[in-house]
């Protein structure tokens, strides 16, 4: 039996089908969950652009100096275990070949620009027309009934005008944001939320629904207690707070930084949630200096924290970033090195015996780690064996097992490029 | 009848702080959570800042934002007769959800695997900084460790390397576990209405942190590459600039200037918009704008190794900061998008909420505090289930406010079932696939 045809493993969510229109991270990213618990999600790509809609077919990292649209580590990364098929939506007999898909199908994603999907002609109307309890998730930055619903967002964007890159910097500077497009996880995330959400209450009810994800309110969402401060305190962030994220004064907790060790670019993050971590980190650093009654209290702390900060990062300065955090850590103090990714992914114990990075082999690519997931059941675990799929790789057994086409209507719609 | 998809499923939650997000979003999706706090409450009823910069047990808007739309209950685990109260009221629950220690509730008796013997259909949602059982299990933890062990802060920063590392501020090392806290306590109650058959979720923050990564894991995983320390953007591997996405508009406010469009309507755009403006004339780089608006797509991928593709970008990047910097933050954005460019300006949360987008949208919501005497805004739904709307969620709990609850009682109202799951196309094929 080849790789293909096995069915998921897991039998957590077996069953469920997934018509999946959604592709880069914000989108992907959610649907590759369910496919990791069994659901059998039916990725759709267009033929004529290759599935190059989704920026990350054929982009870097490469395992090697061959390129293509097979061959970009994100796009197997964001789409493992999931089917592929080809459908040309400009093309009516593609957009017959879709309705016959979300017929038996219990869901469909996508994350387009809001109103792509109505210009093809599928709005949840017209899929509840199809197949009455559907559940049908889009995912854009601004919503369907917002003034800016037409705008285009990637996950930095969504981050800017959600509030969150604001929030992060280190005092005097502009702000540092996030280096990464931390919001297209989260919009994945909230994505697996919102669906799963709907799914239960279909199953409780036999009803479907529309599901309106916006990234820009999900990531206004984790903006925190401090958005209270305005509409409580009437506190405005630019002008009536500074910014200076490696600090925490909400928790109040000091010394909480991240301090310089020994060796080029080597960091060590220390956080005292209260007096007693205070005490335990003064006997570690064996000096008289953190026993002075100034340090005392959180609040003495708080008050004297650059000079605090001054005198941690000497001692930190000559020690190795591990053994740092290793020596706080037996007394009970929360500290934990800046991890570089080799760090992360090769040699720490809280990922490897997780088992956070399974293989998988790919018909054009090889065999290649990816992402797990950061949670385990204790039956049914998730289970993520097989590849992202090659563009179209499913098309027989999506267009003729599962839809029923015949062989010679399978050969017309691939002459035609309606597949 | 409308109601929250979680309607009529109690939870219980052990009160924590890296934990809280996930019970709120748990309420906020109609579920009765029902918070244990220890006697004297909870040491985030002490967080600041206050209501009106007063301190007391009922007025942390670190409380009122996360515990909004939870009831609370003072339990003291460490006595035996807190213990028997938690065991009825666990009895009395579909799913716990707790972020203890390894190993502690286990001291006390009511731990997972008695409270699930006890009830075979109980979810179980753990949340612990590193999974019940890796060997860094017992390490102690908060938000800036974990962000320093995910990898977030190695890839956040300045160009200047002489300034750490970056954590990201509003607590996300805590919010990424939270959200996939969820995740697990509804993949597991999907199978509970299914089957009935309870779970033990084991989630690690770590873990969690370990996958929000963009770019960062797969360049190691496939090529080996580590991705460098940015600002504001994509990861990327290291030896790109980074802080060249950021401009300041003409009214003082941050904005990124995006990722520079790819299509030869975009390159289009710049140079109408260029003009509209009147800089056209003293744009150096027009000529690579107007090489883009007539040559196909500019591929990502071709950056540093064509060079046409190369200064094509470098061009529409250069132009959207020169625009940037002659206009106001809105009217750059506005002006941006309208041409479909997509940037942004980096609001304040504040200014966020505040915008036509969140206003038009309806995304704050409104609740009275006594305390203050008038309703307050809180931040809203993250997404609109058309069909089971957001729950208009209660004030954060006082101290002791629901110390009357009788474990037995279910305070909303439950939903109408149809048996005890609707027979769906999903259910239908998953008992066919169990018997081929």
């Amino acid at each position: 039996m080849d790789d293909t045809s096995t069915e998921p493993r897991c039998p957590r969510l077996r069953g469920l089908r997934v018509c999946d229109l959604s592709g880069q991270l914000a989108g992907a990213g959610s649907t590759r969950v369910l496919a990791a618990f069994g659901a059998e999600v039916i990725r759709v790509e267009d033929p004529v652009r290759q599935g190059r809609w989704d920026v990350t077919r054929g982009i870097a990292p490469f395992t090697d100096e061959r390129r293509g649209i097979e061959l970009g580590g994100a796009f197997n990364q964001f789409n493992v275990g999931k089917r592929g098929v080809t459908v040309n939506l400009r093309d009516e007999r593609g957009k017959e070949l879709l309705r016959r898909l979300i017929a038996v199908s219990d869901v469909v994603t996508e994350n387009f620009a809001a109103g792509v999907m109505e210009r093809l002609g599928f709005t949840y109307d017209t899929m509840r027309e199809i197949r009455p309890d559907i559940v049908y998730v889009s995912n854009c930055g601004f919503g369907h009934d917002s003034p800016y619903s037409g705008f285009r967002t990637w996950g930095p964007i969504v981050q800017a005008v959600s509030g969150l890159s604001f929030l992060s910097g280190i005092a005097g500077m502009p702000p540092a944001g996030m280096g990464l497009s931390y919001m297209d996880h989260q919009g994945a995330n909230f994505m697996t939320v919102a669906l799963m959400a709907a799914l239960i209450h279909r199953q409780r009810t036999g009803e479907g629904q529309w599901v309106d994800m916006a990234c820009v309110d999900a990531g206004l969402s984790l903006t925190g207690p401090g958005l209270l401060d305005y509409t409580v305190n009437g506190r405005r962030a630019r002008t009536d707070t500074v910014v200076d994220s490696n600090h925490s004064s909400a928790p109040a907790m000091a010394p909480h930084n991240v301090y310089p060790a020994a060796g080029e670019d080597a960091w060590v993050s220390i956080a005292c949630r209260d007096d007693r971590d205070w005490r335990a980190m003064a006997d570690v650093l064996d000096a008289q200096w953190p026993r002075e009654d100034c340090y005392a209290t959180t609040a003495g702390r708080l008050g004297a924290q650059d000079e605090l900060d001054g005198r941690i990062s000497a001692w930190t300065a000559t020690l190795d970033r591990f053994d740092a955090a290793a020596r706080l850590q037996a007394a009970g103090v929360p500290a934990a090195a800046v991890l570089t990714a080799e760090d992360r992914i090769e040699h720490d114990r809280g990922t490897l015996d997780w088992g956070l990075f399974p293989t998988v082999t790919h018909p054009a690519i090889g065999s290649v780690r990816v992402d797990g997931l950061p949670l385990h059941l204790d039956e049914d675990d998730w289970c993520i064996e097989r590849a992202a799929p090659t563009l179209g790789q499913d098309n027989d057994y999506v267009f003729r097992d599962l839809l029923g086409l015949t062989e010679d209507e399978l050969a017309a719609h691939r002459e035609d490029g309606v597949i | 009848m409308l109601g929250g998809a979680l309607a009529g499923i109690r939870v219980v939650e052990i009160a924590s702080d890296h934990a809280a997000s996930a019970g709120k979003l748990l309420a906020e999706l109609g579920a009765e959570v029902v918070l244990v706090e220890p006697p004297g409450g909870h040491p985030g009823r002490r967080y600041p800042p206050f209501a009106e910069d007063v301190p007391g047990d009922d007025r942390s808007l670190w409380w009122w934002h996360y515990q909004c739309g939870k009831r609370s209950i003072v339990l003291d685990l460490e006595d035996a007769g807190g213990r028997d109260g938690f065991r009825e009221l666990v009895r009395h629950s579909d799913l716990v959800l707790e972020g203890e220690p390894p190993g502690r509730l286990g001291g006390l008796g009511i731990d997972a695997d008695r409270c699930r013997a006890a009830d075979g259909r109980l979810v179980w949602v753990s949340v612990t900084g590193y999974g019940r059982e890796t060997a860094r299990r017992d390490e102690q933890f908060t938000d800036l460790t974990l962000q320093a062990g995910g990898g977030q802060m190695w890839m956040t920063g300045y160009d200047d390397h002489r300034l750490p590392p970056v954590r990201w501020g509003g607590d996300q090392g805590f919010h990424i576990g939270g959200v996939w806290a969820v995740i697990g306590a509804l993949v597991a109650l999907h199978g509970r209405v299914r089957d009935g058959a309870g779970t033990l979720v084991d989630v690690s923050m770590h873990a969690a942190a370990n996958v929000t990564t963009e770019q960062g894991n797969h360049h190691w995983l496939v090529a080996r590459q580590e991705v460098g320390r940015l600002t504001c953007r994509h990861a990327a591997p290291v030896g790109r600039p980074t802080q060249e996405t950021m401009a300041v508009s003409a009214d003082g406010i941050w904005v990124n200037t995006g990722v520079p469009g790819r299509l030869p309507r975009d390159y289009a755009q710049l140079l109408g918009w260029l003009a509209e403006l009147g800089l056209a004339d003293g744009f150096a780089e027009s000529v690579w704008l107007d090489i883009g608006a007539r040559r196909e797509a500019t591929d990502y991928g071709a950056v540093g190794l064509d060079p046409e593709v190369t200064e094509c970008l470098s061009a529409a990047r250069s132009a959207m900061t020169l625009i940037a910097t002659t206009l106001s933050a809105r009217e750059f954005f506005e002006g941006a998008q309208r041409r479909g460019i997509a940037c942004g300006p980096l609001y304040s949360p504040d200014e966020a909420m505040d915008s036509v987008h969140s206003r038009a949208r309806g995304f704050p919501v409104r609740l009275y505090y006594e305390e203050v005497d008038r309703e307050v805004e809180h931040p809203g739904a993250p997404f609109v289930l058309h069909g089971a709307p957001w729950s208009a969620p209660r004030r954060a709990p006082k101290l002791g406010e629901y110390q009357h609850l009788a474990p037995s009682a279910r305070l909303d109202p439950a939903p109408p079932r149809i048996g005890l799951a609707h027979r769906t196309s999903e259910h239908v094929r998953h008992e066919e696939q169990k018997c081929p």
